[in-house]
């Protein structure tokens, strides 16, 4: 996919990703898999991922608004951005991610 | 009502009855017999401008302050900062309670346009952040609202109803009590019909417009376990936060009190055959403009109050300090008592709500102040469907008797002599009807009293007239005269003519007196005089008679003398 080298990135070109993650479930699992698949193809060597598991601490579910999970927010490069679920749909992330235009996601 | 509450208890042996959870807002813990259902979720749905979200605040403020119990109030509308300012017009500092660990206000902010969605989800996060405030302050209650701002947020709606499902299983496991609140949706209760997952208690919250004016009504609709008022009744937002107000009819099993207190009026209690109305009667005083009403009203209140009895004065007409100065000016002062903590009033535009409101308004005003007397005036300013009127005072009137508060109510009738269908129908609620009437004669108003009914007491039948003087009422007698009831200048007219006739008449007398006594002064100047007459005649005669003695002891001795002379020797 060449569309990943179109992505505005930040000065560094970093992308820092935090996971949101309720337990081990089959969800979080997948999720944390399907992340690692996505940025190892489209980002390799310029991202971060911190997953945090919300019942180990619930304090932060409500500073970063999380509502449902998994939830996957992008904290750099600036603006914030949110996608949930598993993250079987790797469409979807890239769009939620702004990595690739909006339009072609169908 | 008092069926339902012996039904709420059929029996002991059973396994313990539902337990529940006060709201602390009155009425609604009245009409459900206790409150919402312990452990439970409770459903209140209602359109946009119903006061769901104030039902939440207060049911968790009352329960903190009132009971103790530590809340989480979940928003999906409004922030944290803007709910406390919102409340903070109620009295409640949600700020000082969130600083006391007795509430915590979780803001959920879902925005769809901010979100993807890629592969299945689930609430657990909700669930996490919810289980986390409760954990936190061991919260008893909780407040989602508006829970269905999840489905316009989200997307995938079969996963959230099935979520949905799993949050109020999980509130049920939580133990806490907990009132969801969702919009009212078209041909059902919610819009997104959750109500298909809240069992245990339903209410709806309505806010209806008729004649332009609004009314809040409340209704529960289920009530899983528990029975509860069926009715729709009516509630208040108002700076005292939310109440409702289960209008019982108390039926005419009252207690009734054979004490009379006094009407104000001297006059008028004399009128009366107990001197007075029977505490907890209703009076209705009925008259035409400008007769008096307020001011007999006024008189009433102000001599409970110098009995030191708490007075309640409904106006509809005047605002407080419009009654004071008038009142002022026939020399009742009402200010003092309203200073002495005695006499409250309460002034409303009839047309700010609607009759029920008003009830229901003066119901809270009645349980709040707990006076012995009230006065509403006028009843007049209610307009409406007569019926609708009619039972509304029926109620309020069945309110006040039940507490055994003496009613007074105003009511302006028409001029004619003909007696409207409304008061009619009012009149045989009262127990005392008072009747002021404008006599008109002679080219001039008079004020005229009469008793029309008194239950349980002899009355005085007569027309009275009556002045509005600078101390209050006064009765003045009525001439009643062979010509009928006289008023006025005309009655003024004829005790003038009365007093002068009776005048002419002692002048009369007395000039027959003064004429009666000069003839016994002649009669006996005559008599005098012909007694003197008498006597100087008897006085002539002894005269004579001595004269005559005289003359023949004069002729004897002649007679001697001369027969010497001629020597008769």
């Amino acid at each position: 996919m060449s569309a990943a080298h179109d992505v505005p990135l930040d000065d560094d070109g970093q992308v820092h990703l935090r996971l949101y993650v309720a337990g081990q479930t089959p969800k979080s699992l997948a999720a944390i898999a399907n992340l690692k698949r996505l940025c190892e193809e489209h980002l390799a060597g310029r991202y971060t991922i911190e997953v945090v598991d919300l019942q180990v601490t619930p304090q932060l579910a409500a500073g970063d608004q999380i509502v449902a999970v998994p939830t996957l927010i992008r904290r750099l490069p600036p603006p914030l951005r949110r996608v949930i679920g598993d993250l079987s749909n790797a469409e979807r992330v890239l769009v939620g991610l702004d990595m690739i235009p909006r339009s072609s996601a169908t | 009502m008092t069926d339902q509450v012996s039904a709420q208890n059929p029996g002991a042996h059973k396994a313990p009855p539902l337990r529940k959870t006060p709201t602390g807002i009155a009425g609604l813990d009245a009409l459900t017999f206790g409150g919402l259902p312990e452990g439970r979720p409770t459903l209140m749905c209602g359109a946009a401008g119903c006061g769901k979200t104030l039902f939440g605040i207060t049911f968790l403020v009352k329960g903190s302050e009132d009971h103790g119990d530590p809340g989480v109030f979940m928003s999906f509308e409004e922030r944290q900062d803007e709910l406390t300012t919102n409340v903070a017009s109620l009295g409640f500092d949600l700020d000082d309670l969130i600083a006391r660990k007795k509430l915590v206000v979780d803001y959920v902010r879902l925005e769809r346009g901010e979100i993807e969605q890629a592969g299945d989800y689930d609430l657990e996060g909700l669930f996490v952040r919810l289980g986390h405030a409760i954990d936190t302050i061991g919260a008893k209650r909780v407040v989602l609202d508006t829970v269905e701002a999840l489905f316009a947020g989200l997307e995938d709606s079969a996963t959230l109803r099935s979520e949905l499902r799993r949050l109020f299983a999980f509130l049920k496991a939580k133990g806490v009590t907990a009132i969801v609140t969702a919009e009212r949706g078209e041909g059902q209760l919610t819009r997104y019909g959750i109500e298909e997952y809240v069992s245990d208690c339903v209410i709806l919250l309505d806010n209806r417009v008729i004649d332009q004016v609004t009314t809040r009504r409340l209704r529960v609709i289920k009530y899983r376990g528990s029975s509860h008022g069926t009715n729709e009744y009516p509630f208040l937002i108002d700076e005292q936060g939310v109440t409702v107000l289960p209008i019982t009819s108390a039926g005419l099993a009252h207690e009734v009190s054979s004490e009379v207190i006094s009407a104000g009026v001297a006059g008028l209690d004399a009128m009366l055959g107990r001197h007075g109305y029977y505490r907890g009667s209703s009076v209705l005083v009925s008259g035409s403009a400008g007769t008096g009403k307020s001011t007999l009203a006024a008189s009433f209140v102000d001599a409970a109050c110098a009995r030191g009895e708490r007075s309640l004065y409904f106006a509809f007409e005047e605002s407080a300090a419009q009654v004071i100065r008038n009142m002022g000016s026939v020399g009742i002062d009402l200010q003092r008592h309203r200073d002495a903590g005695l006499l409250v009033f309460e002034a409303a535009r009839p047309s700010l709500y609607g009759f029920e409101m008003h009830l229901a308004r003066m119901h809270r005003d009645i349980e709040t102040y707990n006076p012995s007397v009230i006065v509403v005036d006028p009843i007049s300013a209610f307009r409406g469907p007569a019926v609708e009127v009619n039972a509304t005072l029926l109620r309020l009137a069945d309110i006040c008797k039940s507490r055994g508060i003496t009613a007074l109510f105003t009511s302006l009738s028409s001029t004619g002599d003909a007696m409207t269908d409304g008061e009619r129908d009012v009149s045989s609620l009262m127990d005392i009807w008072i009747a002021l009437t404008d006599l008109e004669a002679n080219g001039e108003r008079n004020r005229v009293l009469s008793l029309l009914k008194a239950r349980g007491m002899s009355h005085s039948k007569q027309l009275r007239e009556y002045r509005l003087t600078d101390h209050g009422i006064e009765m003045v007698p009525v001439y009643v005269g062979p010509d009928g009831v006289l008023t006025g200048t005309a009655r003024v007219a004829q005790e003038a003519r009365e007093r002068e006739a009776e005048q002419s008449r002692q002048d009369r007398i007395t000039a027959r007196r003064r004429v009666l006594e000069r003839r016994r002064v002649a009669v006996e100047r005559q008599i005098a005089e012909l007694q003197a007459e008498l006597e100087s005649e008897e006085a002539e005669v002894t005269r004579m008679g001595e004269q005559d003695e005289v003359d023949a002891t004069n002729r004897h001795a002649d007679r001697s003398l001369m027969s010497t002379l001629r020597g008769d020797l």
